[in-house]
């Protein structure tokens, strides 16, 4: 079959490899019918996250066919099913899926050993995602195999366009999450960082469940556009200061929520230093993330407010102001999506169309195009906001 | 007949049995000016070092010596120049590597002395400079437009709300949402004031 491939630090190929083998009984074959890029395969396609190695499959927002089921699913998945593959694996008895973090199954890292020693204790298995997280082959491929796939796949009707349905593999949960664990209410101004498709899920998600005002910060004019035709009032920080903005659209009382969809890789520009600091740091690996948005986030943030990260980081940040957010008692809530957690009250949403996830997509390509279109991606050419591939 | 990395190959021995394995690679993201960058960032890495390293045998052949101070100088901006080269931020590294070149040509020029023995040698290495300069100049042109967001015409996303009822109509659609028990956060401000006045 084709996948697309990571080789190296800017390094992916559309490359011919062996298909998928079911080796479990909760496994599945999936036949992949749409697959995205994710801002975070940036992250990866930079080098900056560890435990890549050459020949690891990408991607891990994928949809398809079931083609192949394992003996033990006892005709909870099978053949012939459609289905949408979330980025998370998950066994679903462990007691951490058990309460609803899926995100942190105790289970589903093959390689738990290398979690263990890098995070203090292992998380989920990710597709795609490096062998930290058990170096499972992605879904940027024309197959999947999906491991405890009863309990990590959500079953899709027919009828629904695969564009509808596809982002409930990552960033509609992702941006819903991200505004749920804000507690968001109806006297709440929520400010976003970052306006990339996770960005734009989480200011829907805010917007629908009710925030009194949200504010959407981005430079890039085609994604602040996006924002603002989604419900958002927006600064751009090229033209305007973050702080005195959000403190004026709140009577110098600074936002309640702040959500973080940004990241490990903010943008750097000689007009915020500590950018510039970061990536002079980071080049030298004195430092692997750049959290410009944290501390622009703790500094703004109303006292007693609450911070929300679903921006990956993936080590190590420098010069956090922990006084400022210890002093103003600020509440911060992040990780990995619990994808299942959310799925079915998604789909129930996009099926009732309350919201028609399909709005964030820019470019819809062939698989083989996918190389070019991490570059085009990461550039920001012709206003790429997300692709979607079409194996 | 296979083309595939050695590394790819090698690091099967962390994959499972079903899990793909490469069996023929395809043509690379990373462009022409991509991999000339990356060697040129590995070329200053070397020069660099040579001339942090070892700045004696490079003024002895110029006929240059008393300037070993400045081409161990030369030598820490030249393995900068090379950081950045193999960086995503490898734009800055290629044009840094061309101001490089104009101070490394300026500053060879001066031992283009008549009463300097070892002058074959200089015209040797102006030589050397100028072809290399030529290529850095290629490639940081070529890479800078490779990465350039473009000047054509920006996409509009006004019919890209996402709401098929509308925004306004949207505004608190899901409030029928429970927020689980585990991420409740404290009561909003307003709720508080409007139970007990401000003084």
């Amino acid at each position: 079959m084709r996948a697309l491939v990571w080789h190296g630090k800017e390094d992916i190929r559309c490359d011919s490899v062996t298909d998928p083998e079911i080796e479990d009984g909760r496994d599945i074959i999936v036949k992949v019918t749409s697959c995205a890029i994710c801002g975070s395969d940036l992250h990866l396609f930079h080098n900056l996250i560890p435990a890549m190695l050459p020949g690891d499959v990408m991607g891990h927002e994928t949809m398809g066919e079931v083609v192949e089921a394992g003996r033990g699913l006892n005709g909870k998945v099978k053949k012939g099913d459609r289905v949408v593959v979330p980025f998370t694996i998950v066994c679903g008895e462990c007691d951490q899926c058990k309460r609803g973090y899926f995100s942190v199954c105790q289970r589903s890292n093959r390689k738990k050993h290398l979690a263990d020693k890098v995070f203090g204790h292992t998380t989920a298995g990710l597709f795609g995602y490096t062998h930290l997280t058990g170096g499972y082959p992605g879904g940027q491929a024309e197959y999947l195999r999906v491991p405890f796939a009863d309990s990590t796949v959500q079953k899709v009707p027919d009828g629904i366009p695969d564009e509808k349905l596809l982002f409930l593999s990552d960033i509609f949960p992702t941006g819903w999450q991200a505004a749920v664990q804000a507690d968001i209410q109806p006297t709440d101004t929520v400010a976003i960082w970052g306006c990339g498709p996770v960005g734009q899920m989480a200011i829907r998600s805010a917007v629908l469940l009710g925030a009194e005002q949200v504010v959407a910060i981005d430079h890039l004019p085609e994604r602040l556009e996006m924002a603002e035709v989604g419900g958002a009032i927006t600064i751009n920080f090229d033209d305007e200061n973050v702080v005195e903005r959000l403190n004026e659209l709140t009577e110098g009382e600074g936002p309640e929520k702040c959500i973080d969809c940004i990241g490990m890789e903010s943008h750097v520009t000689p007009s915020m230093p500590d950018t510039v600091y970061d990536r002079a740091k980071q080049i030298f690996l004195a430092e692997s993330d750049r959290p410009h948005v944290l501390r622009e986030m703790i500094y703004v943030c109303r006292p007693g407010g609450l911070i929300s990260i679903p921006g990956v980081y993936g080590g190590f940040a420098d010069k956090i102001p922990m006084g400022a957010a210890m002093n103003k008692g600020l509440t911060f809530r992040m990780g990995q999506t619990h994808v299942q957690r959310w799925t079915a009250d998604l789909l129930r949403r996009i099926e009732e169309e309350q919201i028609d996830p399909s709005f964030v997509i820019t470019h819809e390509v062939p698989l083989d195009k996918g190389p070019e279109m991490y570059r085009a991606f990461r550039d920001k050419q012709d206003s790429c906001i997300k692709v979607v591939l079409k194996p | 007949m296979t083309n595939m990395s050695s590394i790819a190959s090698l690091s099967n021995i962390t994959r499972s049995e079903g899990d793909p394995k490469v069996i023929h690679a395809g043509p690379s993201s990373r462009g022409v000016p991509d991999s000339l960058a990356k060697g040129l960032g590995w070329f200053s890495l070397g020069l660099g070092l040579t001339e942090l390293l070892a700045p004696g045998r490079i003024t002895r052949a110029l006929g240059m010596e008393g300037k070993e101070a400045l081409v161990r100088a030369y030598g820490v901006r030249e393995i900068g120049s090379g950081i950045l080269s193999l960086s995503v931020d490898k734009k800055l590294g290629l044009w840094s590597r061309v101001a490089g070149d104009g101070l490394d040509i300026a500053t060879v020029m001066t031992a283009l002395r008549s009463d300097n023995p070892k002058r074959d040698n200089v015209v040797v290495a102006l030589a050397l400079l100028l072809g290399i300069t030529a290529v850095d100049v290629i490639d940081a042109q070529a890479t800078t437009a490779r990465h350039s967001r473009g000047v054509g015409r920006r996409r509009s996303y006004q019919d890209r709300s996402g709401f098929p009822r509308g925004v306004e109509a949207s505004r608190g659609a899901a409030r029928d949402f429970k927020t689980p028990s585990d991420l409740k956060h404290a009561p909003p401000l307003a709720a508080v004031s409007k139970r007990v006045p401000a003084a």
